[in-house]
């Protein structure tokens, strides 16, 4: 019992081959989930904010089973940065978008003079492109926040 | 009452009877170890008759000629699929804190104390 607890002690926390197996099955479905509940959004439960949850939590679950180095293999710290930066940058555009075409801020219909689709299309279309900005940019905040507060802030080596 | 809906009944039931026995488990099992077994087994014993049942239950009335009982045979489907990720992330979930607690160093219950 004492041996089997040190010799468990001594290895890193994220070696362990059931975790990292089941993790393995799981991250990809994880990911079509999150994007179907951004995609779906207008039309049942959920949204932007909730499947960027869920693409988030994916990459954090990979952080903790295989550590936080091959999680920043998949999305290093750059590609984060840009996609939080990209996020509000595609929601704010989208609004900013309606003004120039005449509209109010996020007024959706406004962007039928682009491409005529009809105003009631446009407004759940732009619904859409609105909750896909919000989406990329909760991910990448989400993430970040794990990475910070995992390593205390050097995100180099975390839990 | 049909039978599609005495058998929906009698999964829900069976369903049930399994989470109160994992709830007894819980509370009544010595130590952490034999509790985790209680709380891991029966939630997906449990869980998974429950889903079948409300799976069937969605599809009670089944005619193939409506597009709305194609639309319920899909969402089956999907709860279906939801026992396939209970199924992987239960135990997965259940080894990651047993092996938690035994790397803290929580003993195991014995029956009879050792001598030490």
């Amino acid at each position: 019992m004492r041996e089997l607890q040190e010799e468990a002690k001594l290895r890193m926390p994220w070696q362990d081959v059931i975790l990292q197996t089941s993790v393995r099955v799981l991250i990809p479905f994880i990911q079509l989930f999150g994007l179907y509940v951004v995609v779906h959004g207008h039309y049942s439960p959920g949204g932007g904010f909730q499947g960027g949850v869920i693409l988030g939590a994916a990459i954090i679950l990979m952080a903790l089973v295989f550590g936080l180095p091959a999680s920043k293999h998949y999305i290093s710290e750059n590609v984060n940065k840009t996609l939080s930066i990209t996020g509000p940058l595609v929601y704010c555009g989208i609004g900013a978008l309606c003004i120039l075409f005449g509209g109010y801020f996020l007024d959706y219909s406004a962007l039928n003079r682009i491409l005529p689709l009809g105003p009631i299309a446009w407004r759940s279309f732009g619904i859409f492109l609105v909750e896909v900005g919000v989406g990329i940019g909760v991910m990448s905040i989400m993430l970040r926040i794990y990475r910070v507060l995992s390593s205390a802030g050097t995100i180099d080596q975390g839990l | 009452m049909s039978i599609v809906s005495w058998v929906v009944a009698v999964l829900l039931f069976l369903g049930v009877f399994f989470f109160a026995i994992g709830a007894i488990g819980i509370l009544r099992f010595p130590d952490f170890y034999s509790r985790l077994h209680a709380a891991g087994k029966c939630d997906a014993l449990a869980s998974t008759l429950a889903l079948v049942a409300i799976a069937l239950f969605n599809v009670r009335d089944f005619d193939w000629t409506l597009f709305q009982s194609w639309d319920n045979l899909r969402v089956s489907l999907k709860i279906l699929l939801i026992i396939l990720f209970v199924y992987v992330a239960t135990p997965a979930a259940t080894h990651a804190i047993t092996k938690a607690a035994f790397i803290v160093g929580i003993e195991p219950w014995e029956k009879r104390k050792r001598n030490r």
